[in-house]
């Protein structure tokens, strides 16, 4: 601890720390502009300065550490004056175009330009002029309103790990931009855009739509992956108009992916808005009460085990639990989850969840990633694995395809026979695991999806017992979940039952008939076209996959328009919020069960919100535990069997593209376009 | 006042007379009142009239969508919903006025950066349904080019004050 004195009044601060952050903690704000907390210093918008006694110059206070007696002033007029010589500055050059700027009511510049400005200029002087660069179909760039704070090239090299970003030319010649022309190839680059102080990166997709003040800002939880990101959502009517992250550094710290940000598009386009009924081959709109009525007529004449469900990778816990209590009622077990086919029980939580949690990854010292791409599974758990990485002394392997992950990794291997390897004590990075102290074992979907996923789980709990992955404070198994409602539904034993039928066995029960009837909530990733002759209802959102087989479409609502409960991969319970209305007559999911669930006599005991979730405690007690991840119990799991030697191959071939509401999104098919099969066409946006 | 005088006033009729006289006296001075409409009466160059939308010299329309206008209106009149345009500058898609809700305050002709929306001098805008005042954006600048003259002359001799 130091002892300084801030404003004429005394503290103690730690040691180490700089000049602002002391101040941030007695709660005295200095304006700035590019100082982040969480990326590295560069003191180049001189914002900051302070004034020090016995120091000849201001100072820039969040470059300056504290030290022992400092005496800072914030508050002096001498203070002031270099505050307002340096807003001057930094408005010589900045166009006054707040009325077209996107920024315009949320910029910094603009806000500290109220307190530090000048109402008029004193300079006559023609202002400099920047060509605008292409940084790809979701940055929109206006570079002549940069103030060159260089936060974007900073975050580029330091958290996304694409050093394309850079500063060229000194003094008023100097411009931002990447060297070539060239998209910013990162998944996370759509928080630059959150970082830019000014109007100079914006929101292409977004562009012109929207003020910052005619929107309605709702807290709520992201699942386009696994991760569960804390997300605002900004919606203006009935329309969602973007996404911006929340604050948790137990989950997101404040990044999110690219999909999570852009794909909110996708939620106005292909959406199922009323219900329909297969009528003569063909899709005809219904009421909801003919569309139920269909399905209780045809249900009403099969035996239980003649019925399957399956919940897709959005579906939410209450919808879920809803529906195994329906299925459960009608008399079926062959329920399941797991559309993707991972072999993860629902038993043994530990055996499904990141339990290091992802706060853990900061205190990793060694990592071992089986089949999981991280970067584009879960891309900001992806950053945070870089970050580890970047702090330094520690080592990460890789068993998968070639994948460039941002960070450097030691490649084992592409399948289960580099595991073995290393169960074996031999190789390269054996000694790196046996020496570290607590080591990391990340299992990705590419692993366990698998048919023989169960084997490769149990191999790896084999490498994590023999390497002391699990001592009694740190627990460095993770399965790397890629789907938001996987955890979830494990949790609730969405799982077949007694005797139950799988998606593999649903399937194959379809085609040779003994399956006549098939549940899908919000499955698009199963193959549609392999159901044979069964009567198909698919409950969700968007005409995808599942709707254009489907008998029955029961119109649902996407995760922005219901009040309900996810599960992230740390076995995180989040609860979603409804930023707006489902389009149409489109209802919330659980309720669309519930109502069904009269029409085919098995009438469901709850009535509201509260009565399924005291059903959901039922099922499994994790769910009390809101906003909080409990660690699981360490016990046996995995079943021992033969390993095929083939490589772990990744499923995801777009990351932009995984599910329905990205699939419907305009502004990822841009991306895809862009990123994946190189086309730089330029966005209505971009000009 | 005495019994007497009073008397006296009621029969001699005095304040009758006193009241013609005052009439008379208006009958030979000059008339305030006009024949509206072929007379007008003066306008001050701030009257706030019916809005219309401006356009440059060149044809352009001033408006970009900034929509401090809509942010403003304490009424809630103005609906504005803004778009890029093909050659990327930002400009609106609609720009719609309920001359029903308007309560002519003037703020958004003070808040527009670029003069685009004016409350120009015209009152003569009367109709016979309640849709026809729901002003849409081609109302309103056809407003703005049949009264560009007005406006800009009154922008003109308001400038000084602003």
């Amino acid at each position: 601890m130091v002892n300084i004195t801030i404003d004429k009044e005394k503290h103690d601060v730690e040691a180490g720390i700089t000049v602002m952050q002391a101040c941030e903690h007695v709660g005295i704000e200095i304006p700035r502009f590019c100082y982040h907390e969480r990326l590295s210093i560069a003191g180049n918008c001189r914002m900051c300065l302070v004034d020090i006694e016995r120091s000849p110059k201001p100072v820039a206070s969040c470059a300056m550490p504290v030290a022992e007696g400092m005496v800072i002033n914030t508050n002096t007029p001498d203070v002031h004056k270099m505050r307002k010589g340096v807003m001057e500055f930094l408005l010589i050059n900045h166009p006054l175009d707040c009325p077209i700027c996107d920024q315009g009511g949320e910029c910094d510049l603009q806000d500290q330009a109220m307190g530090f400005g000048w109402d008029r200029s004193r300079y006559h002087e023609n202002k400099r002029a920047v060509k605008d660069k292409d940084f790809g179909p979701l940055i929109k760039t206006t570079m002549t309103r940069c103030i060159h704070c260089t936060r974007c090239v900073r975050f580029a090299t330091e958290i996304a790990g694409v050093p394309e970003l850079g500063a060229t030319g000194r003094g008023e010649n100097t411009e931002i931009g990447t060297y070539i022309e060239k998209a910013i190839s990162s998944e996370l680059s759509g928080n630059m855009i959150d970082l830019c102080p000014v109007g100079a990166l914006t929101n292409a997709p977004y562009a012109f739509h929207a003020r910052s003040w005619e929107l309605k800002k709702t807290e709520s939880i992201d699942v386009m992956d696994a991760l569960g990101s804390n997300i605002r959502v900004d919606a203006r009517g009935p329309e969602v108009m973007r996404i911006l992250p929340r604050l948790n550094d137990e989950v997101n710290e404040e990044w999110i992916s690219d999909k999570t940000r852009f794909a909110c598009d996708g939620l106005r386009r292909q959406r199922l808005d009323r219900p329909y009924v297969r009528k003569n081959g063909k899709l005809k709109e219904a009421s909801w009460d003919s569309a139920f009525t269909t399905i209780a007529h045809f249900a009403q004449e099969l035996k239980g085990d003649q019925i399957g469900a399956i919940a897709g990778d959005l579906a939410d816990c209450e919808s879920m639990t809803a529906l195994k209590d329906l299925m459960t009622a009608m008399g079926t077990n062959n329920i399941d989850c797991r559309q993707d086919g991972a072999k993860l029980d629902s038993g043994i939580r530990a055996s499904y969840l990141f339990n290091s949690t992802t706060p853990g990854i900061d205190r990793a010292s060694a990592m071992l990633l089986i089949g999981a791409n991280t970067r584009f599974d879960v891309p900001v758990l992806n950053a945070r694995i870089r970050k580890r990485w970047t702090r330094g002394s520690c080592e990460i392997g890789y068993i998968g395809q070639q994948a460039d992950l941002t960070y450097p990794v030691t490649h084992l291997g592409d399948g289960p026979a580099a595991l073995k390897t290393l169960l074996n004590g031999r190789g390269p990075f054996a000694k790196v695991m046996r020496t570290a102290e607590r080591p990391m074992i990340i299992i990705g979907s590419d692993a366990i999806t698998r048919p023989d996923g169960a084997a490769v789980l149990a191999l790896a709990r084999q490498v994590a017992v023999k390497y002391e992955v699990v001592t009694s404070d740190w627990n460095g198994f993770n399965v790397l979940q890629r789907a938001a409602s996987r955890v979830g539904g494990l949790d609730l034993g969405f799982v077949p039952g007694r005797g139950g039928l799988d998606v593999a066995g649903i399937l194959s029960g379809a085609v040779d008939g003994s399956i006549k009837m098939v549940y899908l909530l919000g499955a698009d990733e199963v193959d549609t076209t392999k159901f044979g002759n069964a009567f198909i209802i698919y409950q969700g959102h968007h005409g995808d996959a599942g709707a254009q087989r489907a008998d029955v479409i029961l119109p649902g609502a996407a995760y922005t328009e219901k009040n309900a409960t996810y599960v992230n991969i740390d076995g995180r319970v989040q609860l979603t919020r409804l930023a707006v209305y489902p389009p149409g007559d489109a209802r919330e999911d659980w309720t669309i069960i519930r109502a069904l669930s009269e029409f085919t006599k098995h009438t469901l005991p709850y009535d509201n919100l509260r009565q399924l979730r005291a059903r959901m405690v039922q099922l499994n007690s994790n769910f009390l535990n809101v906003d909080q991840a409990v660690p699981a119990l360490w016990q046996d799991f995995g079943t021992e069997g033969h390993i095929k030697d083939t490589p772990f191959e990744s499923k995801i071939n777009n990351y932009y593209m995984t599910d329905p509401i990205s699939r419907a999104s305009e502004t990822m098919a841009h991306c895809t376009e862009v990123f994946l099969r190189g086309e730089d066409r330029k966005t209505p946006a971009n000009g | 006042m005495g019994f007497i005088e009073k008397n006296t006033r009621a029969i001699l009729l005095i304040e009758l007379a006193a009241g013609m006289a005052l009439t008379l006296k208006y009958f030979f001075r000059r008339k305030v009142t006009v024949n509206y409409p072929y007379e007008k009466g003066p306008l001050s160059p701030r009257f706030r009239g019916e809005h219309a939308l401006r356009r440059y010299p060149n044809g352009e329309e001033r408006c970009i969508a900034c929509k401090l206008c809509e942010a403003i209106c304490p009424a809630q009149a103005i609906v504005i919903e803004a778009q890029p345009r093909d050659d990327g500058s930002r400009r609106t898609t609609r720009y719609d006025i309920d001359m029903t809700k308007c309560i002519y305050c003037g703020y958004c002709e003070e808040a527009c950066p670029v003069d685009a929306i004016v409350e120009g001098p015209n009152f003569e805008f009367a109709t016979e349904t309640r849709e026809e005042l729901m002003y849409d954006k081609d109302k309103l600048l056809a407003n703005g080019d049949q009264w560009e003259t007005e406006i800009a002359e009154r922008l003109r001799l308001n400038s000084p004050f602003r």
